[in-house]
């Protein structure tokens, strides 16, 4: 499409926390000097720089792109805050794609940013105004009432059960137990995420990921530069993004229809047309556990109504045919929400060059692919990368 | 290059931090209000529920009868062309059963829990539904697929808001179950 090929050269990544003493632009500086540093590049070799952060609400900061840039490297430069919900950290290297894809930049740093403890008592009181302000809002709803919503109409429409689920939490808590940045892994059964706390029936406490304070940051470079950078660029072959309409509850509920979108965009740019033989390794967003599962059928990765089934025959292990969240994802490493979409572009680059350490997949992956979304279920964004 | 080569930042603070004061905080409780216009589509909406009708608006032509209703249709993108009454009485698409106030909090022992459901709506286009709360239902009853229907404030005690519904409740009790009346969303902001 007469665009230049982009690659990922090099990544950064805090500890995920429940807590930081360091600030959202203190993390980010710490993404951000990790990536330059892991492809040997310094922040006067960078032509353009995009940071992705979600609500401001959680801050307290409005203009938090402004706020954030020192942290990012971005003063002195072209730099631009994106933003689109929980998309956001897999919009962030499409954004960066943008810049180097059409020429106008040759080495973008893309950082993606979330400190969701300032807000208080729990940053869930933020998500209140993502309803509607006039036909939603009076009801007070929280933001676990729609994902308990879509559950129960998933498990209903393809008789699924809770444990069916619940499986999901235990592997991705479990695959956290090797990542460095991990703020909840632990070794848990189906058992102790059904009897932990029920807090909107069908959800339970261990059925969610936690709320984190972290940052991630990737370099992005053109093709002659990364090839001259490093001997293993992953690249960025297909993104996709898409929104599905604000009336959330006017639409299907047990088929994420803005996943499929965003994903055929990706798929046809990378020519993928067996999702489910040619991509080796996905991580999808898991902010709860039957997230993982809609996401995955969304992404047209299995047949709707079958990803619990793979889930429960070892596919979607580290080790199984299909490897899903082989990172912990948001459940086991936790969710600083745009940090999260780019720790698991992240997770993709190094299982793709296989420095992915214990956590790595066997069979040399060669295409891989992370997903991020929702919003009131509506936002899908996509990258399709290959070594 | 591998994660675990690098010292990762990050610094995790323990609640002891804070008690002891280990860490300083900088504390702000804004008090800021808004008032939300309601709109051409959203305030017909509204003054149909105080008169206690639902109202939805029809676009020629993708045929849907539309809830909320609107001015434009998003999909055609062009104004839609009627309006129309709908029943008060729906189907529950789905819901759940929460213990969890909008604000994380949690809901008391003796309070019972909000039944938030998306409703579809009859006489809108199939799927359209809202989301409101079901009431004078044992929990444990509840089923995706249920017939329900309006429960309305008293008209005096309306004031164009969708909570002038007070929630909906099933139309056909298989048996008599002991009802609870349901309890009020959510709390003070």
């Amino acid at each position: 499409m007469g665009m230049r090929k982009v690659a990922i050269v090099g990544a950064g990544i805090t500890k995920f926390v429940r807590r930081a003493q360091e600030t959202g632009k203190e993390l980010s500086w710490q993404a951000s000097k990790m990536a330059l540093e892991s492809c040997d590049l310094t922040l006067d070799d960078i032509d353009m720089v995009t940071l992705g952060t979600a609500p401001d609400a959680f801050d307290g900061v409005h203009m938090k792109g402004e706020y954030l840039a020192d942290g990012a490297g971005g003063i002195g430069k072209p730099y631009m805050r994106h933003f689109v919900g929980g998309g956001t950290g897999v919009f962030s290297p499409i954004h960066g794609w943008f810049h180097v894809a059409s020429g106008m930049a040759d080495i973008c740093l893309v950082v993606a940013e979330e400190k969701m403890s300032t807000c208080h008592p729990h940053p869930a009181g933020a998500f209140l105004t993502i309803f509607d302000h006039t036909t939603e809002q009076p009801l007070m709803p929280t933001l676990i009432w729609i994902f308990a919503l879509e559950m129960n109409r998933y498990m209903q429409t393809y008789g699924i059960s809770k444990a069916d689920i619940a499986q999901v939490s235990v592997k991705n808590k479990r695959n956290a137990m090797d990542h460095p940045s991990a703020q909840v892994a632990e070794k848990i059964t189906v058992e102790d995420v059904l009897n932990s706390e029920t807090l909107c029936w069908p959800v339970n406490r261990l059925d969610i990921s936690p709320a984190s304070d972290g940052a991630a940051a990737i370099v992005l470079a053109s093709e002659r530069v990364a090839r001259r950078l490093t001997d293993k660029p992953v690249w960025i072959d297909g993104i996709g993004h898409s929104i599905d309409t604000a009336y959330w509850a006017t639409r299907d509920l047990a088929y994420p229809r803005y996943v499929e979108t965003a994903a055929r965009m990706a798929y046809d740019m990378a020519g993928i047309k067996e999702p489910d033989k040619e991509i080796h390794i996905a991580e999808p967003y898991d902010p709860f556990d039957y997230k993982e599962l809609h996401h995955m059928e969304g992404l047209m990765l299995c047949p709707r109504g079958k990803a619990a089934q793979l889930t429960a025959d070892g596919v979607t292990a580290r080790d199984g045919n299909m490897p899903i969240c082989p990172s912990g994802g948001a459940l086991g490493v936790g969710n600083p929400i745009a940090a999260t979409g780019l720790m698991k572009i992240i997770e993709i680059f190094l299982q793709l060059r296989g420095e992915a350490g214990k956590r790595q997949v066997p069979g040399d992956p060669r295409c891989g692919l992370a997903q991020a979304g929702v919003d009131l279920m509506q936002m899908g964004t996509v990258v399709v990368m290959r070594s | 290059m591998k994660l675990e080569d690098f010292e990762l930042g990050g610094t995790h603070l323990k609640s002891s931090d804070f008690k002891q004061g280990k860490v300083l905080t900088t504390e702000w409780e804004p008090n800021l209000k808004y008032a939300w216009d309601n709109g051409v589509a959203i305030g017909r909406y509204l003054a149909e529920l105080k008169a206690g009708r639902i109202i939805a608006r029809i676009c020629h032509k993708c045929d849907r009868i539309m809830l909320p209703p609107r001015m434009f249709c998003e999909l055609c993108f062009r104004p839609t062309d009627e309006w129309m009454y709908v029943k008060d009485t729906g189907v529950i698409n789905t819901f759940s059963i929460a213990k969890v106030n909008w604000d994380a909090s949690r809901r008391g022992p003796k309070e019972p829990p909000l039944l938030p459901a998306v409703i579809e709506i009859d006489g809108a286009s199939e799927g359209m539904g809202i989301m409101h709360m079901l009431g004078e239902v044992n929990p444990k009853d509840l089923k995706i697929g249920m017939k329900v229907k309006a429960v309305w404030k008293k008209p005096e005690d309306r004031t164009g808001s969708i909570t002038d519904i007070l929630y909906f409740k099933p139309v056909t009790a298989k048996r008599k179950t002991k009802t609870k009346a349901a309890p009020k969303a959510g709390g003070k902001r």
